[in-house]
């Protein structure tokens, strides 16, 4: 298939099954990554996170002009964004007609009563994923045999730390990946 | 088309600082939609975000939608769309064509190891804040585990005949949650013909 139909058909199924918003398209792109190797890497999706936090725009929509252009070039990053727009943008414009009914209806509630667990489920899934880059190191432990060169305990530490202060201070997140930055420049993460 | 330009504009803007995304766009949405210009009343904001979230889709992106639609019509909504899509899709060009060129550097993949870990608590505390309103008895619990552990095999391991397809997992939950909330309905009901 054509290179941009395909961009843009994988997002618009993205964007048709993602519901919830923001972090719920990140098990489409987990999926699309281990599909798609040449378009995006399990590593991309988790900088691409980091990006969207600190840059306007959703994260479904970043993502997808992300992985677009890596693909295809500027073409590529555009179609990819408007087919992850399309779905949802034709379901609105049919529910604006009928929108008072739609809320209260029993079917709409009762598919969320699944809908939201499963949601949060799969985004802890996508959090481990990050956490399998980012906190544990497979190579140094298949090494050493060791189990405590499974993790990387300066990162554990860092994420400790900024849970913590998160928690706390309530800045906004972008400081928080700045800061992180910064320590991974300086102790070599 | 002035209307539509004007649509595009408001919503150029509106994309190009909205961080954080979802209700985190409430406030501003308020400020240039329901204050300056009258289009949107507070109470219909609040309903599109409802249905917003409640929809396939970006949040934002839906609420856009709908107030492009309201103003004026289809070809509203589009302009809506496309406005708030320009300027994300501006910068993120901008990005990548920046990390092609310099994500080599040793520099910046230290920076991204260290981000990522921030990136992992991120989601952590997401999850948290979700979870009040989303497991709320028994069965959401039964759920949310089980749809985990079918994930994760499946991301994670070959233990599984096939992969899941994340899309499955979603239209399974949503009938798994409409049976189980129709069954409660029921029980409610045909224990309240009893106590008569």
């Amino acid at each position: 298939m054509n290179i941009f139909l395909n961009l843009m058909f994988e997002f618009a199924k993205t964007g048709l099954f993602s519901v919830g918003g923001g972090l719920a398209t990140l098990p489409f792109l987990y999926e699309m990554s281990a599909n798609h190797p040449d378009w995006f890497s399990a590593t991309d999706v988790a900088d691409m996170i980091a990006i969207s936090e600190s840059t306007p725009g959703a994260i479904g929509i970043n993502m997808s002009t992300y992985a677009g252009f890596k693909t295809a070039g500027i073409p590529g990053g555009i179609l990819a964004t408007i087919g992850l727009a399309l779905p949802s943008v034709i379901i609105i414009l049919i529910i604006a007609k009928f929108l008072e009914k739609f809320r209260k209806n029993k079917l709409v509630e009762g598919a969320f009563y699944g809908l939201r667990p499963a949601s949060i489920a799969m985004i802890t899934v996508a959090g481990l994923n990050v956490a399998k880059v980012s906190l544990i190191d497979l190579s140094a432990w298949q090494a050493t045999g060791s189990v405590g060169d499974l993790f990387v305990w300066k990162a554990i530490l860092l994420g400790v730390v900024i849970f913590i202060a998160q928690k706390k201070l309530k800045w906004h997140p972008v400081i928080f990946i700045a800061l992180s930055a910064v320590v991974g420049i300086v102790f070599k993460f | 088309m002035k209307d539509l330009l004007e649509l595009y504009w408001v919503y150029l803007k509106i994309g190009c600082v909205n961080f954080g995304g979802g209700y985190a766009m409430l406030p501003l949405l308020e400020r240039e939609l329901v204050t300056k210009r009258g289009w949107t009343t507070m109470d219909e904001l609040r309903d599109y975000f409802a249905i917003g979230q409640c929809t396939p889709g970006v949040i934002a992106l839906n609420v856009s939608t709908f107030i492009g639609q309201k103003r004026k019509g289809v070809l509203g909504a589009i302009a809506a769309m496309l406005g708030f899509l320009t300027g994300p899709i501006a910068i993120i060009l901008i990005i990548a064509a920046f990390l092609k060129n310099f994500a080599e550097l040793e520099v910046v993949q230290h920076a991204f190891a260290g981000i990522r870990v921030c990136v992992c608590v991120l989601i952590v505390q997401a999850v948290l804040r979700l979870w009040k309103s989303s497991v709320v008895d028994v069965f959401t619990l039964v759920l949310y585990a089980v749809i985990l552990s079918l994930s994760a095999l499946s991301t994670f391991t070959g233990l599984l005949p096939v992969k899941i397809p994340a899309a499955v997992l979603v239209v399974l939950s949503g009938v798994a949650g409409l049976t189980a909330s129709l069954v409660k309905d029921k029980n409610g009901s045909a224990r309240k013909e009893e106590g008569k």
